[in-house]
């Protein structure tokens, strides 16, 4: 017991004089860092399913050129996807105050003076540019012959789009679709400059109140890449599953 | 609207920086593209090792963590590196040389896929041909490979380059006087950040807009002589 101590003892002086890293410092924040990365992932993924599924009508409606609705489904991807998500944050969470109407309204105290809200709502709609856009061309790209087929069969419009022409469409945008979760991670830093705590959050936490320059930085990129890691086969796996169809013949 | 055009000299100002840095960071991009490109199609394992580990690394990490890594720490590091050699003095790492460096080498990434693909879509019998009249290497590259890669580049080019006009944003989190930290600025103090994000929001689309001019411009000229199928 005695000699154990006294090891974690010559471990920490170790750690916070020698080494380059002070991983005991690390090591006792840990707990932290897995909180940001719980607050982390769930902007992330609340953002991607609320955003994907507002992207599927407005790509449905971009693609089959729904008169009114086309033109005003452009502007928006447009101007979503044309300016970055640190000012699209900002409008949310700095510039909605400016208005007393908003500020009085019922939303304010609730959602809209809350940074968690505002940075869901920004993220939201940034994706669900993004995803509109690259659905819409996954859809357009639908081969003739499973319309012309789908329409000898008797299908309605609607069941069409149902059980072909959306399936086929999110097979195809699979692996596009990874490159956007990534980007919809990455994009989420951006909460930490709102004053949330996700993992870059506690990163700079951590580098401010010990007076550090590497630790916190050092911890919150590992655990970014272990979670693209992680994305990654999982996109791996999903591609498999449904795109098995595409894949050489073997034997 | 009137406080905008009071401010429209702050705001000019921090849109050439945010241009400038935009414009310098995809020159560095540019060359580390072609760097990692190159490592990746060699024929030295270790080279195409270490262009994939950097693609990989890129796209594991947010570009904002990377640039207060380098802007933080390499301040530290060189500094260290510095005291200890007895090389240099103090020296300062700004915002602006910070924001170059990362932006350069995380678009330097996406750019080393975009040459990749470029590269491997060229037919290698062209290679070989021009090999075979007795091209030296640079004379290849400059006559067959490097007119033909910036037309299959091109459409990967342009969305790296929308994108990264984008992640300029960033640097006004760790402090430079940019477009966005500009209109921030203006606009905490005058109770209106919502008619200044708009204004930032617009000069964005009008960068977007214009540059996507630009590209199209410069396809067709790379594009003559090919006719769409």
């Amino acid at each position: 017991m005695e000699a154990e101590q006294s090891f974690w003892a010559y471990l920490s002086a170790f750690s916070e004089t020698q080494s380059p890293l002070d991983f005991v410092l690390i090591y006792d924040n840990l707990d932290k860092f897995f909180e940001g990365a719980l607050v982390t992932l769930q902007l992330t993924f609340l953002a991607l399913l609320i955003g994907g599924l507002m992207a599927i009508p407005m790509a449905l409606a971009r693609a089959n050129k729904i008169s009114v609705l086309n033109p005003i489904i452009w502007v928006y991807t447009y101007a979503f996807r044309g300016t970055p998500l640190l000012v699209q944050t900002y409008l949310f969470y700095f510039g909605l105050g400016q208005f007393e109407a908003v500020r009085e309204s019922f939303l304010w105290s609730p959602i809209l003076s809350d940074p968690w809200w505002c940075v869901l709502i920004a993220f939201t709609l940034n994706t669900a540019a993004y995803t509109t856009e690259f659905l819409r061309g996954a859809i357009e790209t639908t081969p003739r012959g499973e319309i012309e087929a789908s329409v000898a069969a008797g299908m309605s419009p609607w069941l069409r789009t149902r059980l072909i022409v959306l399936p086929n469409a999110f097979r195809r945008a699979l692996p596009a679709y990874s490159n956007e979760v990534i980007f919809t991670l990455h994009g989420s830093v951006i909460a930490s400059t709102v004053t949330l705590q996700d993992l870059l959050g506690v990163g700079r936490w951590l580098n401010g109140r010990y007076y550090l320059a590497y630790e916190g930085f050092v911890t919150a990129m590992l655990f970014y890449m272990a979670i693209v890691f992680l994305i990654t086969i999982a996109f791996k796996a999903a591609e498999k599953r449904f795109l098995r169809h595409l894949r050489p013949r073997v034997g | 609207m009137e406080t905008i055009i009071q401010y429209r000299q702050v705001l000019i100002d921090g849109t050439i920086v945010t241009v400038s840095l935009a414009v310098l960071s995809l020159c560095l991009s540019i060359v580390f593209g072609l760097l990692g490109a190159f490592a990746q199609l060699s024929e030295a394992v270790a080279l195409r090792r270490l262009g994939g580990f950097y693609t990989m690394f890129v796209r594991g990490v947010p570009e904002l963590v990377l640039m207060m890594l380098i802007f933080f720490g390499g301040q530290l590091l060189i500094n260290d590196i510095g005291h200890i050699t007895g090389l240099w003095g103090y020296v300062d790492v700004n915002q602006f040389f910070a924001g170059v460096l990362t932006l350069g080498f995380i678009f330097g990434a996406y750019m080393a896929e975009t040459f990749r693909g470029a590269i491997l879509a060229i037919p290698v019998g062209q290679i070989e041909a021009a090999k075979s009249v007795g091209m030296s290497a640079r004379q290849v590259f400059t006559l067959v490979t490097w007119p033909q890669m910036v037309r299959y580049a091109l459409p990967s080019f342009t969305n790296n380059w929308l994108v990264l006009v984008k992640a300029t944003a960033l640097v006004s989190v760790i402090g430079l006087h940019d477009l966005v930290w500009n209109a921030f600025s203006a606009g905490r103090s005058n109770h209106k950040l919502f008619t200044f994000m708009i204004a930032v929001l617009a000069i964005y689309l009008v960068i977007t807009a214009l540059s996507d001019l630009a590209l199209r411009w410069v396809e067709r000229k790379y594009n003559a002589g090919t006719r769409k199928a």
